[in-house]
C-alpha cells in the first residue's frame, strides 16, 4: 500500500526541484491529495501539467492508487 | 460488443456532445464524489451537457482512458477536446474559466460546488472491481 511519503519522494525524484506536498486524505493508503510546484510546469496546459504527474505512477492511478488529486503551480517569478 | 465498438461509440459521443462528461454513476446519482463534483460544477453553470456513465463495462473506461491518455474518471471534453478531470475543472469552476469555455455567464451568485477533498460515499467495491 502506498503512503504519502513515498508518493512525496516519487514525484520529487521525477520532476528534480519540484516540491510536492502529499496527503493521504482517508489515511487508507488509497485517495491522496497533492500539491505539487515545479518549474517544469511552465508553458504547459493544466491537463499536461497533471499528465507529468500522472505519468509518475502510471498504471498505478486507478489500481492501488485509488484518487490522486492534484493541483499543480509554478514557482513565483517563473509563470 | 467489441472493443473497438465501445471505442467508436466514445468518439462518436465526444464528436456530437459539445460539453461531453464521462461520469461514474449519473448526474441525477453520481456513484463517486468526483464525478459529483464534476457534473455539480456544469449544474451549477446551467450548461447542457451530455453524461455517460463508465461503470456498467470496466472496457469503457479503458478504451476512453487509451483515447484520452487521461487516466482516471470523471473526464469532461468541451467542443472534443479533453478539459479535464475533477481537479482542473473545480478549478476552472472556480475562476469562471469554465463558465468562458462553455459559453455561458458565470452565475453572479455561484454556489458553491460540493467540496468534500475525500469522496466520502465512494462505493470503493464498485470502484474496486474495475481496477
Amino acid at each position: 500500500m502506498p503512503s504519502a511519503s513515498e508518493l512525496k519522494e516519487r514525484i520529487e525524484a521525477a520532476l528534480p526541484g519540484a516540491e510536492a506536498n502529499v496527503e493521504d486524505l482517508t489515511g487508507g493508503g488509497d485517495h491522496f491529495r497533492a500539491e505539487i510546484v515545479s518549474d517544469r510546469f511552465a508553458g504547459l496546459s493544466r491537463i499536461e501539467q497533471h499528465r507529468l504527474v500522472y505519468d509518475v505512477f502510471g498504471g498505478e492511478i486507478g489500481g492501488p492508487i485509488h484518487a490522486l488529486s492534484l493541483r499543480t503551480t509554478i514557482p513565483e517569478g517563473q509563470a | 460488443m467489441t472493443n473497438e465498438e465501445i471505442r467508436d461509440f466514445i468518439k462518436q459521443a465526444i464528436d456530437e456532445n459539445r460539453v461531453m462528461l464521462f461520469m461514474k454513476g449519473t448526474p441525477e446519482q453520481p456513484a463517486c464524489g468526483f464525478s459529483m463534483r464534476t457534473s455539480a460544477a456544469l449544474n451549477a453553470l446551467g450548461v447542457r451537457y451530455a453524461a455517460l456513465d463508465i461503470l456498467p463495462d470496466p472496457r469503457i473506461r479503458e478504451e476512453l482512458s487509451g483515447l484520452s491518455n487521461w487516466p482516471t474518471i470523471p473526464q469532461l471534453f468541451v467542443d472534443g477536446e479533453l478539459v479535464g478531470g475533477c481537479d482542473i475543472v473545480t478549478e476552472m469552476y472556480e475562476s469562471g474559466e469554465l463558465a468562458e469555455r462553455v459559453g455561458v455567464e458565470q452565475p453572479a451568485e455561484a454556489p458553491e460546488p460540493p467540496t468534500a477533498d475525500a469522496p466520502q460515499t465512494a462505493p470503493l467495491g464498485i470502484d474496486n472491481r474495475l481496477s
